[in-house]
């Protein structure tokens, strides 16, 4: 068998991995391997991390899968499974979708739960706040407890957040 | 310019350096990396945008009150040699050394603050504390960020928290992490279970040179991985007893290795003092696993009147970038391991044999 990525030499390294119902598999030599920095299969997505980014999203091939290209720094997937890196901070919008499974697979949660910049810390916690706010408003909703929900939807208002109506959808 | 090596703690100063359970803990860290909103990621980044990133990161580093008195320098301007003793004293990664135009290093006189600059990120700041003092050092680091984001502007994205060039450091962007002496657990064949364990927590164990080095000298890096998902704070205290427990395996396989396996133990320190205190050609791998032997026999008593520190001074003096520097002839690798042996040698004459009690 022949390794996968180089497709020269014997592929001595095995793995499979089982995301959801989808077995994947990759065969590489040792060189490659530990070219890709794999010693724990376990700790992230393999397509991911060897086909470029999306890999492991079901793309139907038959529609013509069109390169994305990071707008800001013109970082493409093929430069990511290259290197393994991004191109600039935006890059994390242009590739967020093939990144969420990556992402996953990778870290203990998907949203930072740490430190934020002082400048951003109170925009961050209303944000929190508002999200919060506009769960137990539709819940009440449902509930047809309108007493409820009116003073929800005022407090909402008051921290600066949207109608209920539009946030809602 | 300042001379690195005029700036640089004195090989014999460092091994004073103290701190709590440094027998076992030789020193804690934490680092954090952080990048510019507006700029590529310096592995993407053309040189002239890299030189721009270095020239506005350094003035802003440099103008923090722990760097008042540093030592700022691009890497280009930085020898070989130079750069090689950094990473032997642990204050740059291997990759950073590697890196010429548009990267930087500030590092403060008491070696507790080291920034790198367009390593992998545009900054990785670095707080080092001797010993088990990994809290301290995230407090230092912690305090070091909030003063340096007044001055720049930080990548971050609500959901995603602090934007990193690999996926792998975002979010909190920290690694926190403690060099360890784990003879003991070498000796008794502890070692592999307790790392698999350590793994399975979700902590990676490495070498002595990091990612990817081996663990020479029985020395081994415990560090987080995941640094998204949960807070510094949580990494932290999680890192924190993990080592303690290390510290706890540690110190039973040394117990229970002297009340078992006496002979074997003193088997190991009495031949690795008799090598080092007689070779006349020594390599520098061999060196490092006989002067951890040797330390282990300081720790159990087998060498009255010996400090630590002279063990520790001699694991840096005798890398190879370091020995280098004390002679003003280009080495060979052969003439570096007589040059080794003697120095050894002269160093280990009033160290008297092993007590065998």
């Amino acid at each position: 068998m022949q390794c996968c990525v180089c497709k020269e030499k014997p592929a001595t390294v095995h793995l499979t991995q089982i995301v959801g119902e989808k077995m994947q598999k990759l065969d590489l030599c040792e060189g490659c391997a530990k070219a890709k920095g794999i010693n724990d299969p376990t700790s992230f997505a393999m397509a991911d991390l060897m086909l470029g980014l999306g890999a492991s999203q079901e793309l139907d091939p038959s529609a013509g899968v069109v390169e994305i290209k990071c707008p800001r720094c013109g970082f493409s997937q093929a430069d990511f499974k290259k290197s393994g890196r991004l191109g600039c901070p935006e890059c994390y919008q242009t590739f967020a979708e093939g990144l969420a499974g990556l992402l996953k697979t990778m870290h203990k949660g998907t949203r930072h739960t740490g430190k934020a910049p002082e400048a951003l810390r109170k925009s961050r916690e209303t944000g929190d706040r508002l999200k919060l706010l506009q769960k137990k408003l539709n819940q009440a909703i449902e509930a047809e407890d309108f007493e409820a929900a009116a003073t929800l939807r005022d407090e909402i208002k008051g921290l600066g957040g949207a109608s209920p109506a539009k946030a809602a959808k | 310019m300042k001379d690195l090596h005029q700036f640089l703690i004195s090989p014999s100063s460092a091994a004073q350096q103290h701190g709590p359970h440094d027998r076992i803990v030789m020193s804690s860290r934490v680092r954090l990396a952080r990048n510019l909103r507006d700029s590529a990621f310096p592995g993407w980044a053309k040189k002239p945008e890299r030189v721009k990133i270095l020239e506005a990161i350094l003035p802003a580093v440099g103008a923090l009150p722990e760097m008042a008195d540093s030592f700022a320098e691009a890497m280009d301007n930085l020898t070989a040699l130079d750069k090689q003793i950094l990473v032997e004293r642990h204050l740059i990664s291997r990759e950073h050394a590697a890196k010429s135009v548009g990267s930087g290093i500030v590092l403060n006189r008491e070696e507790s603050f080291c920034v790198m600059i367009n390593e992998e990120d545009h900054l990785r700041m670095q707080a080092l504390r001797p010993g088990f003092q990994i809290r301290e050092a995230w407090l230092a680091i912690d305090r070091f960020d909030s003063a340096l984001e007044k001055k720049l502007n930080f990548a971050f994205d609500n959901e995603l928290g602090y934007l990193t060039a690999c996926p792998t450091n975002l979010g909190t962007g920290i690694r926190v992490s403690a060099m360890l002496h784990l003879p003991g657990l070498v000796l008794a064949e502890q070692i592999n279970p307790i790392i698999q364990s350590v793994n399975k927590l979700g902590l990676a164990v490495r070498g002595l040179y990091g990612e990817g080095t081996e663990a020479l000298g029985n020395v081994f890096q415990v560090s987080n991985q995941m640094t998204l998902g949960e807070s510094e704070t949580v990494i932290v205290e999680r890192l924190e007893k993990v080592v303690a427990q290390i510290i706890e395996h540690e110190e039973n396989a040394r117990q229970t290795l002297l009340e078992k396996k006496k002979k074997v133990v003193f088997n190991h320190i009495g031949r690795a003092y008799g090598i080092l205190a007689n070779a006349h050609s020594i390599s520098s791998k061999e060196t490092m696993n006989l002067l951890s032997l040797l330390r282990l026999g300081i720790d159990l008593g087998s060498f009255p009147g010996t400090e630590r520190a002279l063990v520790d001074e001699l694991f840096l003096t005798t890398q190879p970038a370091h020995l280098q520097k004390q002679v003003s002839d280009k080495l060979t690798a052969e003439e570096r391991d007589l040059i080794r042996a003697d120095m050894v040698r002269e160093r280990l004459k009033d160290v008297s044999r092993p007590v065998t009690k």
